[in-house]
């Protein structure tokens, strides 16, 4: 694989191979399936692919209809428009009843960049993972990215995965195996934990060398799975680090940051700090500009480490 | 067959539903019950009023009106058109009768458990904490219900996505789904319709119960649906209209519904809201209050 790559891609090739392996697979998406990259999947199974138009509500729930009757149902669309354009046709026919649909959604957050706030995704994850029963995942890379849908593809039940448009680098290595629900430790250290999900987490791996030299060791644990929590990943943080820094690419609100914080809370408190997006919706610009509003930067992350071990003392 | 791969490898979440058996999979079965004649449906519509008036007066609360006017659309579909099997409700060959106006759940209660999905006995538990019979429909608690509802407009949809399954599994069943007319003010209702002509999805039926009410009002008042008709057609579907409480002219139109082919049929059922109650039949109050014990007592004298 090259150094770089988006996760969007990496599904669109990763689909292909299921929808090889697997006859039960059915692809459906929302009139952006050169986008979503799905169109790959169509290429070579058209008659297990459904266009549903610009038409999202009726897309999940036609998704709900497959799955009712056996069918393993992928369903693509841009993240913010299959979270928020049909929150109750996947709360009543996906989420509740259980279906086996695979809700996998590309263009998550800000680094959608240029097309706007209308396009950039960042409430979602709070609303998946709002979802009872709902698994909710956000791939770190292209690599993690192909693990996580045979995953999906493998486990029974509804499954929200978020993926993103830009190309970005790689943290894993082709040996990488995903296990669902789990953390990984992708640095050791003592003095503080990032914890990061989604493209944040090469971001958190590129600001821990300079910190390291400043004397701050850090510990960055990459979650990709945000529903089920690894608890006890986060609670052995709490417990070894005595500080948490989480880092995502989403409201601070019902994300990664509110979600591990309820761990530290009732399991083991320490000092926490979250970098999210803020409260505000964002301009057009660029991905990286847009991150930089956001401090959602190598920089930032550093800024925000010291201040938390100034916090631990 | 796949579905037995997948059988396998999957969990299934509903709990209370049978396995899938070997034999099961065959379209062939003996257990599937003798149609009726219009005589005996006339008997089995009533009995379906009575348990509707019974299970809401008990509940003290939900929807009799509009399962009243979908009595006999509902009584020919469940004692004379679908292929189904009680004792084996996920029977991956059946018909699906999908009520996409899930405040319905008493006349698709009563229905299933005449066919003998659930004892009778068990309507009376309807809205009860833990019952299967729950206030809406709920496809992971009771038996024979295919769809989860109760947010209206979601149901063409599902059934285009079991219609589309039939297609690829190479399964010659059929999907019938129940909408309000009321409902049809739901954006997502012409998407489906849009899309089930687009897909030729002629294994599709949807039957609107057009009892021209809707919880504020008359529907002309409300939001005006008409020409409701000429809507269906105009999106691509066979349209076939008939007195929703004529059991001479229903079932006909679904053995019509079933020679199209290449496209999907809507049957405009034009009924009356409370239909068989002289006091709720156009009483929109009843669209979702239960009748009290008096009010109760009355309907069923009236339904002797």
């Amino acid at each position: 694989m090259a150094s770089e790559m988006s996760t969007r891609e990496a599904y669109g090739h990763a689909l292909v191979e299921l929808g090889k392996e697997n006859e039960n697979i059915v692809v459906l998406d929302a009139d952006l399936s050169r986008s979503t990259m799905t169109s790959f999947f169509a290429a070579q199974f058209p008659e297990r692919f459904f266009d549903c138009g610009i038409a999202e509500q009726n897309m999940m729930s036609i998704a709900a209809g497959l799955a009712a009757s056996g069918k393993t149902v992928f369903a693509s669309t841009f993240a913010v428009f299959a979270s928020g354009r049909c929150y109750d046709q996947v709360r009543m026919s996906i989420a509740q009843p259980r279906q086996n649909v695979k809700i996998v959604a590309t263009h998550g957050g800000v680094t959608v960049g240029e097309d706007g706030f209308s396009h950039h995704s960042i409430e979602d994850l709070a609303l998946f993972c709002s979802f009872p029963g709902f698994t909710v995942v956000v791939p770190a890379d292209a690599i993690e990215t192909t693990q996580a849908v045979r995953t999906a593809a493998n486990t029974y039940g509804p499954f929200y995965i978020r993926l993103s448009r830009p190309k970005t680098p790689l943290v894993y290595a082709d040996n990488y195996r995903f296990v669902l629900g789990k953390a990984v430790t992708m640095r050791g250290g003592k003095d503080v934990t990032i914890i990061a999900c989604g493209l944040m987490v090469d971001k958190a791996l590129q600001a821990v060398d300079d910190l390291a030299r400043e004397g701050i060791e850090c510990r960055v644990v990459n979650m990709p799975t945000l529903k089920p929590l690894d608890e006890d990943a986060i609670i052995r943080a709490a417990e070894e680090t005595g500080a948490i820094l989480t880092v995502e690419e989403h409201l601070q609100h019902g994300g990664l940051g509110s979600r591990v914080s309820q761990v530290v809370a009732k399991h083991h408190p320490v000092p926490m700090s979250f970098l999210a997006i803020k409260d505000f919706y964002s301009s057009s610009g660029k991905g990286e500009e847009l991150l930089e509003v956001h401090g959602l930067t190598v920089e930032g992350i550093q800024k925000e480490v010291r201040a938390l071990v100034e916090r631990k003392g | 067959m796949p579905s037995k791969k997948r059988g396998a490898k999957r969990v299934n979440p509903l709990a209370s539903a049978p396995k899938i058996s070997a034999e099961a999979t065959s379209s062939k079965r003996a257990s599937i019950a003798k149609p009726l004649s219009e005589e005996e449906m006339r008997m089995v519509a009533k009995k379906l009023r009575r348990h509707i008036i019974t299970m809401t007066a008990t509940a003290g609360s939900g929807h009799p009106g509009g399962s009243l006017s979908s009595v006999e659309i509902v009584t020919t579909l469940f004692f004379n058109v679908l292929r189904h099997d009680p004792k084996d409700p996920r029977w991956p060959e059946r018909d699906r009768f999908v009520l996409s106006k899930g405040h319905g759940a008493p006349v698709l209660y009563s229905a299933l458990a005449e066919t003998g999905y659930f004892p009778v006995e068990e309507l009376l538990e309807l809205r009860k904490l833990n019952s299967r019979m729950q206030g809406h429909t709920d496809m992971a608690t009771t038996p024979g219900v295919e769809m989860t509802a109760g947010a209206l407009g979601q149901g063409l949809s599902f059934g285009i996505g079991i219609a589309l399954a039939a297609r690829l599994d190479s399964r010659d069943y059929r999907v019938y789904v129940l909408l309000g007319d009321g409902e049809c003010d739901e954006g997502q209702v012409w998407e489906a319709a849009m899309a089930a002509a687009h897909y030729n999805v002629d294994n599709l039926v949807a039957i609107v119960d057009r009892n021209r009410q809707q919880i504020d009002g008359w529907t002309y008042e409300v939001m005006d649906t008409e020409p409701m008709a000429e809507k269906w057609r105009s999106f691509g579907w066979h349209v076939i209209e008939v007195d929703g409480h004529d059991l001479g002219q229903i079932l006909p139109a679904f053995n019509k519904a079933k020679r199209m082919k290449g496209k999907p049929t809507a049957i405009i059922a034009h009924t009356i809201k409370g239909k068989g109650v002289s006091f709720m039949e156009n009483n929109p109050d009843f669209h979702g209050k239960a009748p009290t014990p008096e009010e109760a007592e009355k309907a069923l004298k009236e339904l002797e």
